[in-house]
This record gives C-alpha cells, structure tokens and sequence, in this order.
C-alpha cells in the first residue's frame, strides 16, 4: 500500500475499520484520511458510535476489522501515544489536586509541546487566577477547559476530541474552535465529534456521517 | 519533550503523594486497623507474656497482611472512575512501568509505616528481642510482594462496580505461600532452625513479582477498561 507520491501521506488512515460488541457490529467498515491541517468532523446521532470510533482510533478498544496508519505505518501502540492526544468524556483530573498540579502531572504523563508552559495554557483557556482551585470545586465547563489546557500542552499533532463543545458556554464554543485552527495551522490535525453542526470550527474540514445501526 | 520514565515515575509519586496528604484521614486506616488487630489479640490471649510471644510473629504478620488488603480496592479504582487511567494508557510511557510505580507508592504509604510500627507492636505483643531482626527482614521482603500479587489483583477486578471482598477473596490464595513463609521464618529462628531458606524463598517471589506483575496487572487493565 504505498501511497503516490503526488499526495503526501496523510497524518491518519483507516482502512475498512471495523468494530462490532457481541456480534453487533457498531460502526464501519469505514475508509477515511486526514491530512495534516485538516480537521474531520465525525457526526451522527446518539448511540451511532461516534465515542466508540475515537476510542478504537486511540487504541483504548481494539479494532475488529481493518487497520489504521499513522503517518503511512500501521499504528502500534508506540506510535499513537506519540502521534495522538485523546480527549474524552472522563477528564482524567484527580478532584483533590489542584488546577495546575493537574496540569503538571498531566505534563509529566504526556510530554509537553516545546515553548508552552501550563501557566500560559491556563491564560488561554480562561482559567487564569484558578492555579490553586481544587479541581473539585470547578463547574463541568471549567473541568472541560482544564482538559483543553492539557490538550494544547501536548506534543502530539492528531488531536481526538469527543463532544469537545459539551458542557461549554459560547465563548467556550468559540475557544475550542480557535484552538483547534491555531492547532491545524501547526501542521496538526484533529477528529472532532459533534451530535450537531452547529459548532464547526472555519477550518478545511471532512466530514464522516456515521448512521445509527437501530 | 517527551517524557522520560524517571519524569513520569517522579510525576506521577509527587502526584500520589499531594493525594495522600490532603486525604490523610483515610492514610491512616491501615495503620489503626493493624493496630486494632493487634490490641484484641492482646486482649483476648488475656495479656500473658509468654501466651502472646509464642504467637507474637504470627499476629503482627496477619496484622500487616490484613491492613494491606484493607486498602487493596482502593489502588486503581479512583483512577479508573476519573479516567485517570485512560489517560496512563495513552501515555508514551508503558502502562506497566506506571503501574508498578503505583503500586510502589501504595506500598511506601500504606505497608512502610506498618513495618516501621512493627517494633512497637512488637512490644505490645511481648515478642522476643532476638525474633525481631527475622520478622523485620520478612516483612521488609514479604510486604512488596503482597503488594505486587495485591496489584494484580485489583486490576483484574478494576472494570467492576462493587469488588470489596471479591479483591480479597481472589488475593487471599495468594497471599497464602507468602504468610507461610513470612511467618514460618520466624517461627523456624524461634525454634533455632535457620531461617534463610524462607526469607531467599520471598526474595525469589519478589524478584520474581516485581517483572511479572506489572505486566499482568497492566494487561488486566486493558482489558476491565475496554
């Protein structure tokens, strides 16, 4: 499968990727790609396995069918720690630490994205003056910033956003879609879910319809 | 930057640690449980200097068991339900580095201060001075093991809701040949027999546990958590 040498050699595929649970399948066969700069927005309705397609993509469950490449090589769990940075609906914050102690174990776990600082990602994500709230005491859109910051400190260029607009005001809405266009005009690329178009950030973006099986 | 292991172990021991400290109400319920045990026992064998060192070993070994599976469910749990876990598995670092690292600070803060107690406790139990160095050395060998099992343990029951006494149940078959040989050292030196030959036997299980387990706790994760 060598691609041609015209096209570059997008930053993620999926070939006939498929995953099903008990015999039913949930998704796919799906064939996509995303290029560096490009964002893909995954949409589809409750239960068509729109949080289950980014979670195989992480390498959290393991795919049924098909394979996925990163950067043209097929994705072991080596490469996507490198390559992907996943945002779920867990955020991954111990609620008795506080705002930039998360931070900072979460850097200490990823990596962090050369010149960045959390201090300054918290500035970005409006969290600025929280550095010593406890995690605990934050609203669920606070909570949802917190892991923005965690996600624009990580290294990684493909970014998997699931439902990354839930819970967010709309200046919050707005936040998430600026990130994601600084982010794609780094050379990174990001898979966004959405229930709904109302939200897409103005960047080069495929879209992927998935139906509900029932 | 990428992190290395060593940033991601210190990472994730200073992360413990804050934990431990702004919840150290709870720290201290292994160290009150064995001491608890401890007291009643003395109580019960009605406080008789040579009833209880005859049994005093075996008690502070049961003491420190128990008190470690105490807080057994609580070693991944936490992780898992904020998705913490997730997150580890994402992580470059392996999961099963993380994971024994994990496991390595719930021993420090739960079992350490036990074995640290033990000379105290010992004292309340009337053991004999010269068993002391022999239970110290078994602990000090037996302790992380129980820890490591222990960890294997927790992760396979991790996906679950409510896993209290099934942690215990299935870690308890386990933690048989290592109370066996713990206490069976020290019982061999109180009757004068040597008492290296179990203490090596523990080492060799430590060893032994501490490449394995990991690794069987790490895939045990991954398979509660998808």
């Amino acid at each position: 499968m060598s691609p041609d040498d015209s096209r570059p050699t997008p930053l993620l595929e999926a070939h006939a990727l498929g995953f099903s649970r008990n015999e039913e399948p949930v998704f796919g066969p799906l064939d996509f790609a995303v290029d560096s700069g490009e964002a893909l927005l995954v949409q589809g309705g409750n239960g068509a396995g729109k949080t289950t397609l980014l979670r195989v993509l992480a390498g959290l469950l393991p795919a049924d069918a098909g394979d996925v490449t990163i950067d043209g090589i097929r994705a072991d769990r080596e490469r996507r720690a490198h390559a992907i940075a996943y945002l779920g609906h867990l955020p991954g914050l111990k609620a008795d630490l506080s705002v930039l102690e998360n931070l900072h174990f979460l850097c200490g776990l990823h990596g962090r994205r050369r010149g960045q600082s959390p201090e300054a990602a918290l500035g970005i994500v409006g969290l600025a003056g929280y550095e010593d709230a406890l995690a605990r005491q934050l609203s669920a859109g606070q909570k949802k910033r917190l892991s923005l910051a965690r996600l624009w400190l990580s290294p990684a260029p493909l970014w998997l956003l699931d439902e990354p607009y839930a819970n967010l005001d709309l200046e919050g809405i707005e936040l998430v879609n600026r990130m994601v266009q600084a982010h794609l005009r780094g050379r990174g690329a990001a898979l966004v879910t959405t229930h709904g178009a109302y939200a897409a950030p103005p960047v080069r973006t495929r879209l992927l319809q998935l139906e509900s099986r029932r | 930057m990428t992190p290395s292991l060593a940033g991601s172990a210190r990472a994730l021991l200073a992360r413990d640690f804050r934990l431990l400290w702004r919840r150290r109400g709870d720290a201290l319920q292994p160290a009150l449980f064995a001491l608890l045990v401890v007291v009643l026992f003395g109580l019960a064998l009605g406080g008789e200097a040579d009833a209880l060192a005859g049994s005093a070993s075996a008690v502070l070994w049961v003491a420190v068991l128990l008190a470690g599976l105490l807080g057994l469910d609580t070693l991944f749990r936490g992780d898992a339900e904020d998705g913490s876990l997730e997150q580890w598995m994402l992580a470059p670092v392996p999961l099963a580095w993380l994971v024994a690292v994990r496991t390595f600070s719930h021993w420090l803060a739960t079992v350490v201060p036990l074995v640290i107690a033990t000379p105290l406790l010992g004292e309340l139990l009337h053991l004999p001075k010269a068993e002391l160095p022999v239970l110290l050395a078994s602990l000090a060998l037996g302790t992380p093991l129980l820890s490591l099992l222990g960890a294997v343990v927790a992760a396979l029951t991790v996906g679950m809701r409510r896993s209290g006494i099934l942690v215990a149940l299935l870690a308890l078959p386990l933690y048989v040949p290592v109370l066996v040989f713990g206490a069976g050292s020290v019982a061999a030196h109180a009757q004068g027999l040597d008492p290296v030959g179990a203490l090596l036997l523990l080492g060799a299980g430590l060893a032994l546990a501490l490449v394995l387990a990991p690794l069987a706790a790490a895939a045990a994760i991954r398979i509660a958590l998808s």
